[in-house]
């Protein structure tokens, strides 16, 4: 083999390599392109799941709220269901559940928490239409505290939220919150749905349960004076 | 099948973690305060884990954390504290009992979920 052909035949063999270089330059630039896209891929897969985790815990809390109103007629049973939930579920450290009394239209707190953080909570009181409890009550919308308003400090006549119990367009009632607890820097989404949920469904579950206590005080009545009747004769 | 002791006066959260460790496939047994979930753990059934709150009647979390460390048949299982006392402080103090974990409320089901994972491998 001549020098010539020797310099040809190294030559041939050198663009090969080249090409086969720039072959695996090019599919390894093609596999970082798909590590990217898959990277990408696994990130949207793991915010979706975060998200999904989130919607089941939030469906998992407002399923367990709804149940646990609805599971007994009893009033004070009731009150302490609305009270679990706003202390265990929504997070709330300072809160008072007032009732209407529609022949005086005040509206008088019937169970709370957090007498030690925010004193006079446990005799709150303030009629339809007086300051933002009395608002909420009046007009039935939920009001919350402005958290873009640094200097807005709750104080018992301004609380950081307050929801209507409302029956249709009839307020029965106020949940007031004051103080969430200290793992708890603000409200969340499932929150907003708990208050909504609250304001609809503690509303009725009270309603029938103060009901149910009145026909049960009635029969109680009627069957005493039934039985009087039955051993007087 | 696994066995937890879910230690709660409140229904509304027993519920709630019951319904969180549904896909765990464990098999909830509830006690309502301290004192009943030892009558609970004396019995028969091997408990392999126990979800206990602070605040409950009778008997709260924290004596019943010290009573099932100082227990020598107990002292094993490891113990979640589930409260809405979520200071350092009373993080630190539940720990030091002999608690294995400590999750303050609210309550999120994939973290309850995360750390009964790590106990219980």
């Amino acid at each position: 083999m001549t020098d010539e052909s020797r310099a040809e035949k190294f030559l041939e063999l050198f663009n090969k390599s080249r090409d086969f270089m720039e072959e695996l330059l090019r599919e390894n630039e093609r596999l970082r392109r798909e590590l990217g896209e898959l990277e990408e891929q696994t990130k949207e897969y793991e915010t979706r799941y975060t998200e999904i985790e989130q919607q089941n815990n939030n469906l998992a809390s407002l399923y367990v709220a709804s149940y646990q109103l609805h599971s007994t007629l009893d009033f004070r049973e009731v009150i302490h269901a609305v009270q679990e939930i706003i202390r265990d579920l929504v997070g709330a450290k300072a809160y008072s559940i007032l009732l209407l009394d529609e022949k005086t239209n005040l509206l008088q707190s019937v169970a709370c928490d957090g007498e030690d953080i925010m004193p006079g909570i446990e005799k709150l009181s303030t009629h339809m239409g007086e300051g933002i409890i009395g608002e909420v009550a009046r007009r039935g919308e939920t009001y919350y505290l402005d958290r873009d308003d640094v200097n807005a400090k709750p104080s018992l006549q301004r609380p950081l939220a307050a929801v209507p119990l409302k029956i249709k367009d009839q307020v029965i009632g106020v949940i007031a919150v004051y103080k969430l607890f200290v793992q708890k820097p603000a409200f969340t989404a499932v929150d907003y749905e708990l208050f909504a949920l609250l304001a609809a469904h503690a509303a009725t579950a009270i309603f029938s349960a103060k009901l149910y206590s009145q026909s049960e005080r009635k029969l109680n009545t009627i069957q005493s004076f039934l039985d009087l009747l039955t051993t007087s004769s | 099948m696994s066995k937890f002791l879910v230690v709660e006066d409140s229904p509304t959260m027993r519920q709630m973690i019951a319904f969180s460790l549904k896909r765990l496939n464990a098999n909830i047994i509830e006690a309502v305060d301290g004192l009943d979930a030892l009558r609970k753990l004396s019995g028969e059934e091997k408990i392999d884990l126990i979800l206990t709150d602070i605040n409950m009647p009778v008997m709260d979390g924290l004596k019943l954390v010290s009573m099932v460390r100082q227990n020598a048949s107990l002292r094993d299982i490891p113990i979640i504290i589930i409260t809405t006392e979520g200071a350092e402080e009373d993080r630190e103090r539940g720990l030091a009992l002999g608690a294995n974990a400590y999750i303050a409320k609210p309550i999120q089901s994939s973290h309850l979920i995360r750390t009964i994972s790590e106990l219980l491998p």
